[in-house]
């Protein structure tokens, strides 16, 4: 992957340096505790775990402004911990409970906040593109500038329906970003056995759509660059690809023996591109926290972490009515 | 506090496994995401790693251990300042939190309670679509589906109409003439050949705030979009716990034409009656055309819109009133009888009139019932008509394996068993794809002669 060592100087406060140090180990250890969860068996089916990618959402998130929208496949905790959802409604929607963003109906793969215009959380690779440029239709429609992120990973880049999305979101200029989250994995299938472009963001010129590939290991230069692609939709140009290069350390799902790669590959990548460690020594280095001021965003997000889990063991189950409620609106939705 | 480390479940199926090897031992510390070992699962051999940090106090399950369940504490971890003499071994592991075991949901079903005769009595709704006197004007279906639609985007800024050749060509069959005169293309938009991909826009659009009418230039291309169908627009109130739904019409031609050959000529109503989280209409007549589109736009709810290009151009009386509505899952019954019960829906409905005006003819009287919506479906109305009739003869276009007809005989059977005089009959379809040759195609299709058929087999006639 065309790592980029995080040398130039961050263009942003300290306080935000700080902010995506807390939220991107508040994903971390959340991810940490869903595993240790789903090896008690309080977590099942299927669990695809975030670590390793926590600064593809934490740099994307703070370039959004109120009124902007996210969807995203099935790997989806990290999205909603970045977008300011509820850690113990996240939880307890994994643990299949009545304190679930969905009331236990969703699971891991489907979760929603219509407050925080999170649309989900979908099962079929691929098919949270086009909804994607459908968010964005109806924002273009409406007049209004907001921007619909629509995440996706390097897998689902080899949909069909992808391309049906960007042609129709240049054709009609969608304020969509088009984010690629490249972890280098389809399941079990790397990317030079599966795709035929080394750079998935350059199917995009196909479309007249411009991007970048972009280090997402690095979370400063997420942002920069996802303050580029937000002007760029903002401004009414259209859509933007963000190809991401990320990695995931964790199998692809629990169940997952990862026999695809090598231990040494994912320890490479561990000790020296980790995102959170990145940005814990550039605030060390550049004085702007101490170690006792990192212990105590530890401790904090811990608590955070395990309260969560314990509001998702203590959740009652749904009731069984629930079965057969939600099926059917009987009212007309209110405007999202 | 000592923590034990307990057997992991690492797959979805997996109740025990084997402990093959221990990759720390006591004393070593570890972080979180260490590899502390390697455990065979039913399926493949797993690393496990550690997720809280600490020092490895005890190793209670030695590596090699077959068969070890699921949550057994197989180590202990101490944390900062505590040593291995603290652990109290008798300590009992506490039983795992697993999820209490659900009880059996109740046994509920919308359609079919299996009460036999004491079912409680059929509730039917009997007034009529327009009041007597109301001025009537004849009217093409295609003409009453376009003013349907068109009243329903004077009425409400949001909903639009997109799909293939619907703007500038007025329509592959013309059902959006004139509709990008008056409304423009930001609301009358032309889509490129790409089902799944306008049908995922369009799901998406509903979420936005907006009501999207989506035209398949005909049912069979939708094929290509029927995951965006099902998977997107049909489920995601229910993943969502109510939060959000997809308030916006499918609609277009479906099942035979003329002359179309196989891939262009096939009829989808029993495959979408199937998904809860969708409402499925098939009209028949034009004023049911205009009445239920307008309802279908105001429904939450995604709708299937089955239409049918050979009645795009027949003519029907369609009521001069105001805001003409035709609520979902109420039949309409075309002729009243009492010997027989034919129930039809959409263009099968041609046959079921023709039979019972030539059975008439013969003395035979069959009560006609037109279901109008599929799902909702007023299975009320049709025992009620069994309940007088004791026979009942179904009949669609589609194939007959899995059809509508066959889930309604399944409903007679469950809710009016003793009133039946003779087993129920399902024209359909049948068992082939469409042929193109004229006689052949004729023949593939339902008739009014195995109506007729059909009717006097179930009547001992």
């Amino acid at each position: 992957m065309a790592a980029r060592k995080t040398t130039k100087k961050p263009n942003v406060s300290a306080d935000e340096l700080k902010a995506y140090y807390k939220d991107m180990l508040l994903i971390r250890r959340f991810e940490e505790k869903a595993g240790q969860l789903y090896g008690m068996g309080l977590i099942g089916g299927f669990c695809h775990l975030y670590i390793g990618q926590e600064a593809v959402v934490v740099g994307l998130e703070a370039t959004t402004k109120e009124g902007d929208s996210r969807i995203t496949t099935y790997r989806d905790h990290g999205h909603m911990l970045a977008c300011g959802m509820d850690p113990n409604g996240v939880m307890a929607e994994l643990t299949g409970r009545e304190g679930g963003y969905s009331r236990g109906k969703g699971g891991s793969m489907h979760m929603f906040s219509k407050e925080k215009r999170f649309y989900g959380g979908h099962g079929i690779v691929g098919a949270n593109v086009p909804l994607g440029a459908g968010i964005a239709f109806a924002d273009k429609y409406k007049g209004n500038d907001h921007v619909t992120f629509t995440y996706f990973g390097d897998g689902a880049a080899n949909q069909g329906q992808v391309y049906e999305a960007f042609n129709m979101a240049a054709l009609w200029k969608l304020p969509v970003i088009f984010v690629i989250e490249n972890n280098q994995y389809a399941m079990g299938t790397s990317q030079q056995r599966s795709t035929s472009s080394a750079e998935i963001w350059e199917r995009g010129k196909a479309f007249g759509i411009p991007g970048e590939a972009v280090d997402g290991m690095d979370v400063l230069a997420v942002k920069e660059a996802g303050d580029k692609a937000v002007a760029h939709c903002r401004a009414a140009k259209g859509p933007y690809i963000l190809e991401i290069k990320t990695y995931r350390y964790r199998g692809h799902s629990m169940s997952d023996p990862a026999k695809y790669r090598t231990r040494e590959e994912v320890q490479k990548m561990r000790d020296e591109r980790d995102p959170i460690e990145a940005v814990r020594n550039l605030l060390l280095t550049g004085k702007h926290a101490s170690e006792e001021d990192l212990k105590a965003i530890d401790k904090d997000i811990k608590k955070v972490v395990n309260d969560s889990a314990e509001f998702a063991k203590e959740s009652p189950e749904p009731a069984l009515d629930e079965l057969w409620t939600d099926i059917y609106a009987t009212e007309v939705p209110q405007e999202a | 506090m000592a923590t034990e480390i307990l057997m992991p479940a690492l797959s979805p199926t997996m109740e025990e496994g084997t402990l093959a090897k221990w990759l720390v031992k006591e004393g070593d510390t570890v972080a979180s995401g260490d590899i502390m070992a390697e455990i065979e699962t039913d399926k493949a051999t797993m690393e496990f790693e550690a997720v809280d940090e600490g020092t490895i106090g005890k190793i209670l399950i030695a590596e090699g251990t077959e068969g070890v369940k699921v949550n057994t504490p197989i180590a202990i971890l101490l944390e900062e300042g505590e040593s291995a003499d603290d652990i109290d071994t008798s300590a009992k592991p506490e039983a795992p939190a697993a999820a209490p075991a659900a009880d059996d949901a109740p046994q509920k079903s919308a359609a079919a309670p299996a009460e036999g005769k004491s079912h409680p009595e059929p509730r039917v709704d009997t007034t009529p679509d327009w009041p007597e006197g109301t001025t009537l004007k004849k009217q093409t279906v295609r003409e009453a589906l376009r003013d349907g639609m068109a009243e329903e985007m004077r009425r409400d800024e949001n909903v639009f109409l997109m799909g293939e050749e619907v703007a500038e060509y007025q329509g592959a069959y013309k059902i959006s003439q004139g509709l990008l005169d008056e409304f423009g293309s930001k609301r009358v938009i032309d889509t490129p050949i790409t089902e799944h991909g306008f049908a995922g826009i369009g799901v998406g659009a509903s979420w936005g705030g907006l009501r999207p009418i989506v035209e398949f230039m005909t049912w069979n291309f939708a094929m290509q979009a029927i995951d965006q169908i099902i998977n997107s627009a049909a489920k995601t109130l229910y993943m969502s716990g109510g939060q959000m739904g997809s308030p916006m019409v499918f609609r277009g031609p479906n099942g035979a034409a003329a002359r179309v050959g196989a891939q262009h000529s096939q009829d989808y109503a029993a495959w979408y009656m199937q998904i809860p989280g969708l409402k499925v209409a098939m009209p028949y007549s034009a004023s049911d055309y205009k009445g239920l589109m307008k309802t279908a736009i105001r429904d939450p709810n995604p709708v299937i819109f089955l239409e049918n290009e050979i009645l795009y151009g027949r003519s029907f009386d369609v009521p001069e009133i105001e805001d003409y509505t035709v609520p979902f899952g109420k039949a309409r019954i075309w002729r009243e009888g009492n010997d027989v019960t034919i129930v039809s829906f959409g263009i099968g409905m041609s046959y079921a009139l023709q039979a019972a005006d030539k059975l008439a003819e013969e003395g035979i009287m069959a009560e006609v019932i037109d279901l109008r919506t599929l799902r909702p479906m007023d299975t009320d109305s049709i025992i009620k008509s069994v309940m007088k009739t004791n026979r009942c003869v179904t009949v669609e276009e589609g194939w007959p394996q899995g059809s509508v007809g066959n889930y309604i005989s399944s409903v007679i059977m469950q809710q009016a068993f003793d009133y039946l005089d003779a087993p129920v009959i399902n024209c359909t379809g049948k068992d082939v794809p469409m042929p193109y040759a004229a006689n052949l195609e004729k023949h593939a299709l339902v008739t009014t002669d195995e109506v007729i058929e059909a009717v006097k087999k179930v009547t001992y006639k």
